[in-house]
């Protein structure tokens, strides 16, 4: 805990400002991930008032990909629904770590907030609440902005993908990657991290190996590289409990 | 271009009933049962975890333009501590890894 973690949490015009601003540049890493799920929805028949609804409503992209990857006419909600209830699963582990923020507002400040809840406008948060922001409104701010941005991208997607549907190869997509990349690169806080990261990557290489097209590598990759750094900050504890 | 079908809306709709769930539910199952220590310090490690299953299965699951695009992101991006240019870097990347194949 940082010594401002005790000041009182606001919920700020200026802090919703801040927080759209500094999601500009994830938005380039937006920006082909948004252009697929216009292009994939175009692809399986659904008009674009209903692709627009899709990504204003479930924001949720690599769920809306996987699920219209395997679309119905007339659409399936069992299996959409449970589709997307195991690749978005990750969402799960990631509310837990916005408390800081969302324990000191209440009301559609909290509940309304948190739906804008993805990897990026997270990453960002987490990196502000471990800076001393005590604004809440930040995380709005990022939140309405990449909403925007994906409705936008997913509508210029789905008109793309009426004219030339690019190839799923191409190198274009691989800015979503890079996004998520950078994102992990500043996480990295030092040598503890060594274990638990190898962990969750032999994990989640497994797993997805296993069950391809779903979250379950994410989920399971998160939960035990959380898992090895338990057992390594326990045992780093118990050395100093008796070094002592 | 503008038709709504009532049982895509449907589905849609239950699509994103189920996502918000995931996203409040997390959050409000740990405020409601407060997670021992242990968990605590385990969630602390959960989010380099996290990004690290995104990125890594899909890397590898690609070819040799993902593993060379990826490189130079992740050098691009310790050296400049910044999101947009290793964006830059590792798609123009793949680009030419693309073109040169």
């Amino acid at each position: 805990m940082t010594p401002s973690a005790e000041a009182p949490v606001t919920f700020t015009a200026a802090g919703f400002r801040l927080g759209a601003q500094r999601c500009v540049p994830m938005l380039i890493g937006l920006f082909p991930f948004g252009l697929v799920a216009g292009v994939t929805a175009q692809a399986h028949g659904l008009s674009l008032a209903e692709a627009s609804l899709m990504s204003g409503l479930v924001f949720a992209g690599s769920s809306q990909i996987v699920t219209l990857g395997a679309w119905t006419v007339p659409a399936s909600i069992a299996a959409a629904t449970l589709t997307c209830f195991i690749v978005n699963l990750r969402f799960m582990l990631m509310g837990p770590l916005l408390a800081p923020w969302f324990d000191n507002v209440h009301g559609w400040r909290r509940w309304f907030t948190i739906g804008f809840l993805v990897e990026h406008t997270w990453a960002l948060a987490l990196k502000e609440i471990e800076h001393g922001n005590r604004d809440a409104a930040f995380f709005l701010g990022a939140g309405v902005l990449t909403w925007l941005v994906w409705v936008v991208t997913t509508i210029a997607g789905f008109l793309l993908g009426e004219i030339v549907a690019p190839a799923a190869g191409h190198p274009l997509f691989f800015a979503a990657l890079a996004c998520f990349i950078a994102m992990l690169v500043p996480m990295w806080r030092g040598k503890q991290d060594l274990i638990p990261w190898a962990v969750a990557a032999i994990v989640a290489i497994a797993v997805s190996r296993e069950l391809p097209g779903t979250s379950w590598h994410i989920v399971a990759g998160a939960i035990a590289g959380g898992f090895a750094g338990y057992l390594r900050d326990r045992r780093a504890r118990k050395s100093t409990e008796r070094a002592q | 271009m503008t038709t709504l079908h009532l049982w895509t809306v449907l589905t849609i709709v239950s699509m994103a009933a189920v996502t918000y769930l995931l996203r409040a539910g997390g959050y409000w199952l740990f405020r409601t049962f407060k997670p021992s220590p242990g968990l605590q310090s385990m969630l602390t490690y959960v989010p380099g975890a996290l990004f690290v299953s995104f990125v890594v299965p899909s890397v590898v699951a690609g070819g040799v333009k993902e593993w060379i695009a990826a490189a130079v992101t992740v050098v691009v991006a310790v050296m400049t501590r910044s999101i947009v240019w290793p964006i830059f870097a590792g798609t123009a990347t793949a680009w030419v890894v693309w073109m040169l194949a």
